[in-house]
């Protein structure tokens, strides 16, 4: 049993927040890139693809980010694919994250007005053209307030990582906990480092959503 | 070496995959119900114009939704023991799903209160009813009835996150999972089976809500307009 909470401890829960932001990071940038698709799939003219893309969110949001957590690592290594804690807890954070943020931003490209659409076929316009040029970058306007307010979630969730054993934030408090045994002390400490990473989030999505409510365009 | 999958050593341990269910469902139902009742509390707090209350009921839903809910529950549960408190894994998992869950229900009832348009308010006021009838007829229930669809997917999504009860080694699911994986050495096989399990409750739970929405809004019924 060893001693009191030092600055070693500190830098190492330091290290962890870093962890656990660099994780976020790459939940962001690769549950994105694949809920675009996921989006696009959604709203795609062709039936497969609408199903598939279901499929996909139904099955993902129906199911515990833990237990894809466990999957990709526990489960793959059973069946012979050995991949380290950071790829396994990527890999399931970016799978997870595409389901969400692919029906948040369905939601946000189903919500420019149709006249738009029309508009844009009207002027002869091929469909990607449509999408590029007129669809996505209203979609991207509304998209921001929500988008943001799911960072709140990615961020939290990057916690269950500590199960398959990377070291983020909370891993890095078990860590330093199973040495000197302050739980209540340390995990209030894990907890308000959180607090002090998503409530500017929070409050920033907050922000935008009044903002957007106030420049509503005048087409509707 | 090749691929060979095989459910079987699994799905004979269905009995314990049942129980394990069972005792998610437990703890959804106990969350959804106590939660539900802190969020009622909660939302009528929160903009009930006594600036000290509103302020704790803040920052009660703004302290648990930027937290994540593994640590909720550590501290939850090394809390209550340090605090000399010994409770079963179940009970601290119950406890710190219901504080969880409560401060979303909050937040999503305060929105569906808010939307109750004052002239509501205002002829039940003119009609003699008091405080308290207010409440219950004119803002509470109806506000309910706004937000259900989105309480639906909150509830879901703490059937799902009751799964993280796991770690405190409460008997779910996840934690029987866990437990067939250890010994049956088919880790990836256990949690398919037990993936597609929750896929299976969450279906049930919004079919569930669903037929509860019939019971509790027969008006919506009569008319038949959607939820």
């Amino acid at each position: 049993m060893g001693g009191s909470l030092n600055i070693n401890h500190l830098l190492f829960l330091g290290h962890g927040a870093l962890w656990t932001i660099g994780l976020s990071v790459i939940a962001l940038v690769g549950g994105g890139l694949a809920g675009f698709l996921v989006a696009l799939g959604r709203v795609s003219p062709s039936r497969t693809l609408r199903l598939l893309a279901a499929t996909y969110v139904q099955l993902i949001q129906g199911t515990p980010l833990l237990v894809i957590m466990f999957l990709s690592f526990f489960g793959l290594a059973a069946i012979g694919f050995n991949i380290s804690p950071l790829a396994a807890a990527g890999a399931s954070m970016t799978i997870f994250v595409a389901a969400y943020l692919g029906e948040i931003w369905r939601g946000c490209i189903e919500a420019v007005p149709r006249p738009q659409w029309e508009a844009a076929e009207g002027l002869a316009l091929s469909r990607s053209q449509r999408m590029v040029k007129v669809i996505l970058p209203q979609a991207i306007r509304i998209a921001t307030p929500p988008t943001v307010g799911f960072m709140v979630q990615i961020v939290k969730n990057t916690s269950l990582a500590s199960v398959v054993g990377f070291v983020e934030l909370t891993r890095s408090g078990q860590i330093i906990n199973n040495s000197m045994f302050e739980p209540f002390l340390i995990y209030s400490i894990i907890a308000v480092v959180y607090f002090s990473l998503c409530y500017p989030l929070s409050r920033l999505s907050r922000r935008l959503e009044r903002t957007a409510l106030q420049k509503k365009p005048a087409l509707a | 070496m090749g691929l060979e999958l095989d459910f079987s050593v699994v799905l004979d341990r269905w009995r314990s995959l049942l129980d394990g269910a069972t005792l998610t469902l437990q703890l959804a139902f106990i969350a959804v119900v106590c939660g539900g009742i802190i969020g009622v509390f909660g939302a009528i707090g929160r903009r009930g114009g006594n600036p000290l209350v509103e302020r704790l009921c803040g920052a009660y839903v703004e302290g648990i939704r930027n937290t994540p809910l593994l640590v909720q529950i550590f501290l939850v549960y090394f809390g209550l023991s340090s605090l000399g408190l010994k409770f079963s894994a179940f009970t601290v998992a119950a406890v710190a799903l219901t504080i969880n869950v409560g401060a979303y229900t909050t937040e999503i009832m305060r929105a569906g209160f808010d939307s109750i348009v004052k002239g509501q308010i205002e002829a039940a006021e003119g009609l003699g009813l008091s405080k308290a009838q207010i409440y219950w007829h004119v803002i509470i229930w109806p506000g309910i009835e706004r937000v259900y669809p989105a309480l639906t997917s909150q509830f879901v999504l703490l059937m799902l996150a009751s799964s993280v009860t796991s770690q405190i080694s409460a008997e779910e699911l996840t934690a029987v999972a866990n437990y067939i994986q250890s010994e049956t050495y088919r880790s990836f096989e256990t949690y398919i089976v037990v993936a597609l399990i929750y896929v299976a409750l969450s279906f049930v739970m919004r079919f569930g809500f669903w037929l509860l929405s019939l019971a509790l809004f027969p008006r919506r019924r009569r008319l038949g307009t959607p939820l």
